[in-house]
């Protein structure tokens, strides 16, 4: 049975490219897309004061590597127009007689127009700029308090300290990366076992594997087995490549890794295969396929945090799989913690993987029966 | 090109999926949950970090440093700690997302008007949450050194000065901020996207593996009218879900159409043709369904997720693979809906994301017609 599925799978070579080549194509392609980083921000200037005050401002915003200055506009159609067109994020606007209220002790305004299509970004470009706006307003009042309490006399401020663990520069893509690995691997095993056993039944060779003396858990066993084999094959070189190619650091021991993936393909197969048992034809395979995988990625905290979201789907994350292996996955990423730590998402995904493997089985009896 | 072999097509094909109900319930199922999880779920927005704190000063001066990050709504202290384990811990297990550590003499610090420092400790495997979060914290560390250094001057007999620069932020195309108003019209392209590769690109290799395309080959049908016959009842389907979305976009999440309403079905129009020309292509290459399945996923489903601009910003991707993005559908029809949704702009402006979709579709139909022979290899 076993090597009857092999052959099968594996004779188009258009699938061998697709079930080891693609992943591979694919997290080189993500790697480099899934940064939320923000950077280069594209900021158009629109000075009416133009004054060394202003100027000095405008040069700190630059000099921080987060705003790209694409532009010095003259006018106020000008930044409409660029915002319109998505050609500026930021517009950065500062009315005649910024330096002249500075001077005189008055409050100066910073306009900052932020693009609001991308909240994300604007949300964080405009925290930074608060920053840097924060940072002049202390040296001028710095500045000021010198000269009327004399040079030895300056005011005490109080600073954060930030230091980040496990990622020290904040590069998103670490994060993004192991949640890639996760996805690529789910989605070949899901539809591996989801088709297999449809498949069987639709092109009508079901009848003759049921005169064979086959049992159903041979059957089973035949049918997944050579499916975990290739997902285990895709997690190694998916991984080595993300560890090769992008610098992902790996501070666990990749054994624990393995172990853990193997846990985790128990439990996609096991999802795989229910789907295989309930659906009729390969299509409806594939839309049920969609069906589960689809919330799942989205739930899993791969993208979108678990905290963030209402509690009521928090509770609902609980029941899914893939959430449990992205936190294992980024522990021995990027933590580098062992088992100790991660035991009880095993024992979920322990507890998934048998749920669902006896439902199969039990479905599959019915079928056959 | 004869109409009525066309419609014969159609009405197998229709036939054929309504004998299939649950393919059908999934696919007009699939985009109300997607749209109601993300409208309600999902969110990049932070709030709420768990911050533990280690106050080794236990002044009040610490105390209420330790207060403003209690009362903000972006932080939320989950307890306190005495030591540097309890805080590797907490770290480490994910119980914490930061720790705020208060040194020793921070009160004869802040006291004496020296400057004062204040420790932050981040878990930084989050790392999209973590920027957000250490700049919520830094800002509420700037108010409190902010508000100390106008009282000590206040002590001196200084008149106090108000702040020197002041910001004035201002969001425009979405004031209120709602990330739910920039997912929506990203996300209903998506869907479409998936849902047109799911619809279509196991129809034609279904044909092969069930045998019945000999049947098909034998009569007097063309490549084209069959492509054409079996695109129809795949379309309805989808602009049905593009109707849906919009109206669920409209009712349900209240997010602002400011554009026109007839440029955005006429987008849909064309972007579904060469999504669901796109899934032809992928059937009629692949010929077993097994095969079309893995392929269509590669093709159109993860990358629509990664490319197409909805989560990852395109600007922040290296050259090539920006380059790449151009290949994704999804790509322009984001940048369109966007516009349209919350810009509220028209084809002046999206002129450019139009016609790339119009090349698109128009691409993707002439290789659907070119790829399908009518051979029995």
């Amino acid at each position: 049975m076993l090597i009857k599925e092999f052959i099968q799978v594996l004779r188009d070579p258009r699938m061998k490219g697709v079930l080891f080549v693609m992943p591979v194509v694919q997290l080189v392609v993500f790697g480099y897309a899934v940064t939320t980083d923000v950077r280069n921000v594209r900021t158009a200037v629109y000075d009416l004061d133009n004054s060394v005050a202003s100027r000095e401002l405008i040069s700190r915003f630059a000099s921080t590597g987060y705003f790209n200055i694409v532009e010095y506009v003259g006018t106020e159609e000008r930044t409409r127009e660029l915002l319109d067109r998505g050609q500026a994020q930021i517009i950065l606007r500062m009315n005649k007689g910024f330096e002249d209220d500075l001077r005189a002790g008055r409050t100066a305004q910073l306009q900052v127009l932020a693009d609001g299509t991308d909240s994300n970004t604007a949300g964080i470009a405009l925290n930074y700029s608060a920053k840097i706006v924060a940072e002049y307003s202390q040296s001028v009042l710095n500045s000021r308090a010198m000269r009327l309490l004399g040079p030895l006399r300056e005011p005490g401020q109080v600073r954060l300290q930030t230091r980040a663990w496990f990622n020290e520069n904040l590069e998103s893509r670490n994060f993004y990366l192991p949640g890639v690995i996760a996805i690529l691997v789910t989605l070949v095993t899901l539809l591996l076992t989801s088709m297999a056993v449809v498949r069987e039944k639709e092109i009508g060779t079901m009848e003759q594997i049921m005169v064979t003396p086959i049992r159903p858990f041979e059957f089973i066993l035949g049918k997944t087995v050579p499916f975990a084999l290739i997902s285990l094959v895709n997690v190694v070189l998916v991984t080595t490549v993300g560890v090769l190619w992008f610098d992902v650091p790996v501070r666990g021991s990749i054994l624990r890794l393995l172990l853990a993936t193997m846990l985790y393909l128990l439990t996609t197969l096991g999802v795989g295969l229910v789907i295989s048992t309930i659906s009729q034809t390969q299509q409806q395979a594939m839309m049920g396929t969609f069906f589960f995988h689809m919330p799942s990625m989205l739930l899993s905290g791969f993208m979108f945090p678990i905290a963030n979201m209402p509690v009521v789907v928090q509770w609902l994350t609980y029941l899914n799989p893939m959430r449990y292996y992205l936190v294992i996955i980024r522990g021995i990423f990027l933590k580098g913690v062992g088992f100790s730590v991660l035991w009880p998402q095993l024992l979920a995904l322990a507890a998934i993987g048998a749920v669902t493997l006896t439902l199969a089985a039990r479905r599959f009896r019915k079928t056959l029966a | 090109m004869k109409p009525l072999r066309v419609r014969a097509i159609a009405r197998k094909e229709f036939i054929q999926i309504l004998r299939d109900p649950r393919s059908l319930g999934m696919a007009i199922a699939m985009p109300m949950l997607l749209l109601v999880l993300f409208g309600y779920a999902l969110t990049l927005d932070v709030d709420r970090v768990p911050v533990v704190v280690w106050d080794q000063s236990e002044s009040p001066a610490s105390r209420e440093l330790i207060s403003r990050f209690a009362g903000s709504r972006y932080f939320s202290v989950k307890g306190y700690v005495q030591n540097y384990r309890e805080v590797e811990q907490a770290i480490d297990s994910g119980a914490t997302l930061m720790a705020l550590v208060v040194p020793r003499e921070f009160a004869q610090r802040v006291e004496s008007a020296r400057p004062a420092a204040v420790q932050l400790l981040v878990d930084g495997s989050d790392s999209n949450t973590a920027t957000i979060a250490i700049g919520y914290a830094e800002g509420v560390v700037q108010t409190f050194s902010g508000d100390i250094g106008l009282r000590a001057t206040q002590r001196l007999g200084v008149h106090p000065l108000s702040p020197p620069v002041e910001m004035r932020p201002r969001m425009w195309f979405n004031d209120d901020m709602e990330s739910r108003n920039y997912i929506i019209p990203g996300l209903i392209p998506v869907i479409m996207m998936v849902i047109a590769a799911l619809l279509t690109s196991l129809t034609i290799a279904r044909e092969w593996e069930r045998g019945t395309m000999e049947q098909l080959i034998s009569t007097p049908i063309k490549g084209p009218e069959l492509i054409f016959g079996k695109l129809v009842p795949y379309f309805a389907i989808g602009m049905f879900d593009v109707l849906l979305a919009v109206l669920m976009g409209e009712f349900v999440f209240h997010v602002p159409l400011r554009g026109s309403v007839l440029l955005l079905f006429v987008m849909a129009a064309i972007f579904l043709v060469g999504a669901l020309s796109l899934g032809m292509v992928i059937s009629i290459v692949a010929k077993n369904q097994l095969l079309a399945n893995q392929l269509a996923m590669v093709l159109t489903f993860v990358p629509a997720f990664i490319l197409s601009g909805l989560v990852y910003a395109i600007s922040a991707m290296p050259l090539p693979i920006r380059l790449v993005t151009y290949l994704v559908p999804a790509r322009y029809f984001i940048a369109l809906l966007k516009g349209i949704y919350l810009k509220g702009v028209g084809l002046n402006v999206l002129a450019s994301e139009a016609i790339l979709l119009v090349i698109f579709a128009a691409a993707m139909v002439a290789l659907a017609n070119l790829k399908f022979r009518k051979k029995l290899v």
